[in-house]
């Protein structure tokens, strides 16, 4: 038998589809639900260490250290320090937000010391108050950095999701528990098929988001090709 | 060591031709610059030399020798190379780069960096800057490192590309004066490639403008380029200033200097007089004016002057002397000798005559 | 799990022969280090190939990106039911995964290096050979160094993963753990692994600092500050 006809025998059976779907869906929500955790927590390390040396001395160490650390090792003690079951689905998100946090920390901070002096003194000469200024002026500022570190962060989301199944959570990454212990190829080119159209669909959208955030900064990813050129 | 161009051209594989059919001959021992607006194949022109880029038709010699016949990188080794923003190796010292040819061609650590601390003294480093890195200097300093650099195998010829380009106005100033001051030593053959025409007339012995397209539009000495432009490329490119440009060339002979009133800075003129009267020093050496009918209290101090205009340098074009007496408050241009004591004054007067009785005249078109 | 946790790290039967905690460690970190070497052995080359002549450089980011988009456990599998050999099939894995950062690192490295640098190397009579190695990779070296570094931390995730494909080092202590409900023993595994994760990185920074050339290290530090480093000298 082929792998083609392998491939389509094993599609072809409703509940397999079904079940695929199951866990695509899964996939997205464990992969796409850390990263917009991280985000929050990404701009609330921002706001804390924004212009204080020794905040973001600690906050980059700490970052650096968490990204340090393999995926599978933090899954499995997690239940440890936040009292979760083994095999929860927490244990993912919760991981996947670390991962997301410290990989966002620095490009944010960067970014909002970056912010040219002259705006935020203007911010306030307009008469913003710190918090709303924050919003309002340093933040949209910051989000072109932000957005390439959330795309960044994505990818990798969407590729340690799978990770998750040696734990029994759900996800794509149950087609390859699934591939293996059948001795079965079908399921395990489907999975990793399917993983790399959701990391490309997602990075999309997650670049048009972008671009309708910032539409004053348009022109910059051609002037980064000029410059590169 | 002269290098000639005979009948050079480079086209690219696109179309653009970047240098078409030029034929020129680089004295020995002198300062020849290209000059031209971007597109003119000015550096192309120029990195031909050492084969850093390869010509599609003609032939360039060196010393009467095809360089086609050499070894490029052996080539190179023998001619010394200035770039824009210097292209210092950032992971060598400031010694490690200049001892960088020496080294190449086989010479022991100890004497490539002796030549190395050497050069440093001639372009007007200090010796400790050695040990530095190029992310430790300044821009002008980084440009002195290059240029030491590119004398440390003591190549006959040098080949410098925009080198002072990217350094502030004063800096560039300073590097073009030391520039003329090594090659008065030195005697390289240098090729020299900027866009600036004023840089070209400064430094060049002999001053080739080339136009966009690669052909060569005049070749002469600065006084000849900016006398008579041969069309409408080259005075326009030369510039509108170039009447008073030429006056660089022009010997100040025949300008009269008068004498002036001087007072001392530190006495006490008791008398007011209804004239400009210049202020000196103990040494003779003019410090300001002091105005008609002033009258001062007690000792004159320099806080009672008028600043002075620039000061004419006896012996130099008459370019300065009429500078002198247009900058001055009294109208009145400063004379001084060698050592900077004023001996007189003139007048735009007295030397607006002298130039237009000049039988070279001035000026072009 | 934290009484558990001290029940299986002072139980000295687990420090011991060829499923104690050293023999592991030094199982792990060997199939880390001879998988760093096939893939800085393919890596750095073509990343200096690439980042000199400019050419496939498209092709080796689009391809960059796909492989770091790939599920790691995916591979894994994949390649066990391909090869039937744990070993040869993690082996693989690993490779395939430490070659994207290797290369990006090595290939952004080059790129990196200031044109006019280059050209004054040529200029003053260095051949190719001289350029590259006295010139472009010493000052390409901190980017360099910064792709195996997110190799490595790959590579021991990567390992741990394969574990569950059979293979030895530290993730035997996650997977035996979780199949005989020994959450003492997961535990003491995870947190073994994240350690020498940590360790290498820290290990691999030193290395780092120690190989940089100074100059480019002041050049870097020079140009992340907000002025220009030096002051401009008036020569008036």
């Amino acid at each position: 038998m082929t792998f083609l006809d392998e491939l389509s025998r094993f599609l072809g059976s409703e509940n397999v589809r079904a079940q695929i779907l199951a866990n695509l869906l899964d996939h997205c929500y464990l992969a796409l639900l850390p990263l917009v955790f991280g985000a929050v927590l990404a701009i609330a390390a921002g706001w804390l260490g924004r212009g204080r040396r020794r905040v973001r001395g600690v906050l980059f160490v700490l970052s650096n250290l968490l990204y340090t650390i393999p995926s599978l090792a933090l899954f499995m003690v997690i239940p440890g320090i936040i009292g979760t079951k083994f095999t929860s689905s927490a244990n993912v998100v919760v991981g996947l937000t670390v991962y997301t946090t410290a990989l966002l920390v620095r490009p944010v901070l960067d970014a909002l010391d970056a912010v040219p002096p002259h705006v935020v003194a203007s911010a306030t000469a307009l008469g913003y108050r710190p918090a709303r200024r924050f919003f309002a002026v340093e933040l949209p500022l910051a989000v072109p950095v932000l957005a390439a570190g959330v795309r960044v962060a994505s990818v990798s989301n969407i590729s340690l999701v799978s990770v998750g199944a040696l734990i029994g959570t759900g996800g794509l990454g149950v087609l390859f528990t699934d591939g293996f212990q059948r001795v079965y190829f079908a399921p395990i080119v489907v999975g990793i098929v399917l993983t790399l159209l959701l990391a490309l669909v997602v990075d999309l959208l997650l670049v048009a988001l972008r671009r309708s955030l910032t539409p004053w900064d348009r022109a910059a990813p051609g002037k980064a090709e000029v410059s590169a050129a | 060591m002269g290098i000639e161009f005979r009948g050079v051209t480079k086209k690219y594989p696109d179309g653009t031709v970047a240098v078409d059919d030029l034929s020129l001959t680089v004295e020995d021992g002198t300062i020849t610059v290209l000059v031209g607006p971007s597109g003119c194949g000015k550096t192309t022109s120029l990195r031909m030399i050492n084969r850093m880029i390869e010509p599609t038709a003609g032939t360039v010699l060196l010393d009467g020798q095809d360089i086609r016949e050499s070894d490029p990188a052996v080539l190179r080794r023998g001619i010394g190379y200035v770039i824009q923003h210097a292209g210092l190796f950032p992971h060598r010292t400031v010694l490690g780069n200049v001892a960088t040819v020496p080294l190449l061609s086989g010479w022991d650590r100890r004497k490539a960096r002796q030549r190395a601390a050497e050069l440093l003294e001639t372009v007007g480093l200090p010796a400790e800057l050695g040990r530095r890195y190029p992310a430790q200097l300044s821009g002008g300093q980084q440009q002195r490192v290059g240029v030491a650099r590119a004398l440390a195998a003591d190549a006959p010829v040098l080949l410098m590309d925009e080198p002072f380009s990217a350094v502030d106005p004063v800096v560039r100033q300073g590097l073009q004066d030391e520039l003329l001051r090594l090659q008065a030593r030195l005697g390289k053959t240098i090729v020299f490639v900027t866009h600036d025409i004023d840089e070209a007339i400064r430094l060049g012995d002999k001053v080739a403008v080339l136009r966009v397209g690669g052909r060569l539009a005049q070749y002469g000495t600065p006084a000849d380029v900016l006398r008579h432009p041969v069309d409408d490329f080259v005075a326009g490119f030369v510039g509108k200033d170039r009447g008073y440009r030429g006056l660089s060339f022009l010997s100040a002979e025949g300008v009269r200097v008068e004498d002036v009133p001087t007072i001392r800075v530190g006495s006490a003129p008791d008398v007011v007089e209804p004239h400009w009267r210049l202020a000196v020093n103990d040494e003779g050496e003019p410090r300001g004016w002091l105005p008609p009918d002033s009258t001062v209290d007690g000792e004159l101090a320099e806080s009672d002057l008028v600043a002075g205009g620039s000061l004419y340098r006896q012996g130099d074009p008459i370019r300065g002397a009429l500078d002198a007496a247009l900058s001055s408050p009294a109208g009145l241009g400063v004379v001084v000798d060698e050592g900077g004591k004023a001996i007189g004054v003139v007048t735009a007067h007295q030397v607006l005559d002298v130039i237009e009785g000049h039988p070279e005249g001035v000026g072009g078109a | 799990m934290i009484p558990e946790l001290v029940d299986w790290v002072s139980d000295p039967a687990n420090w011991q022969g060829t499923d104690g905690v050293p023999a592991r460690v030094l199982q792990h970190a060997g199939y880390v280090a001879l998988a760093l070497l096939i893939a800085a052995a393919i890596a750095v080359p073509l990343g200096l190939f690439v980042g000199h002549t400019r050419r496939g450089a498209v092709v080796l980011v689009g391809s960059g990106n796909a492989i770091r988009a790939l599920p790691t456990l995916g591979l894994v599998t994949f390649l066990f039911l391909l090869f039937t050999d744990s070993f040869v099939a993690a082996l693989i894995g690993l490779v395939v995964l430490g070659v994207p950062p290797i290369l990006a690192g090595t290939y952004a490295g080059i790129q990196a290096v200031d044109h006019d640098v280059v050209d004054a190397a040529e200029g003053m009579g260095m051949r190719g050979g001289q350029r590259l190695w006295r010139i472009e990779v010493p000052i390409a070296l901190p980017l360099i160094l910064g792709g195996v570094r997110n190799a490595v931390l790959q590579l021991v995730a990567t390992a741990a993963v394969a574990a569950y494909v059979g293979l030895g080092g530290l993730g035997r202590y996650l997977f035996d753990g979780l199949a005989n409900f020994d959450y003492g023993e997961v535990t003491a595994g995870a947190i073994l692994t994240a350690l020498l994760a940590v360790i290498l990185d820290l290990v691999i920074a030193a290395v780092q600092r120690a190989l940089v050339p100074k100059g480019v290290r002041i050049a870097t530090a020079g140009r992340r500050a907000a002025g220009p480093a030096a002051t401009e000298e008036v020569v008036a």
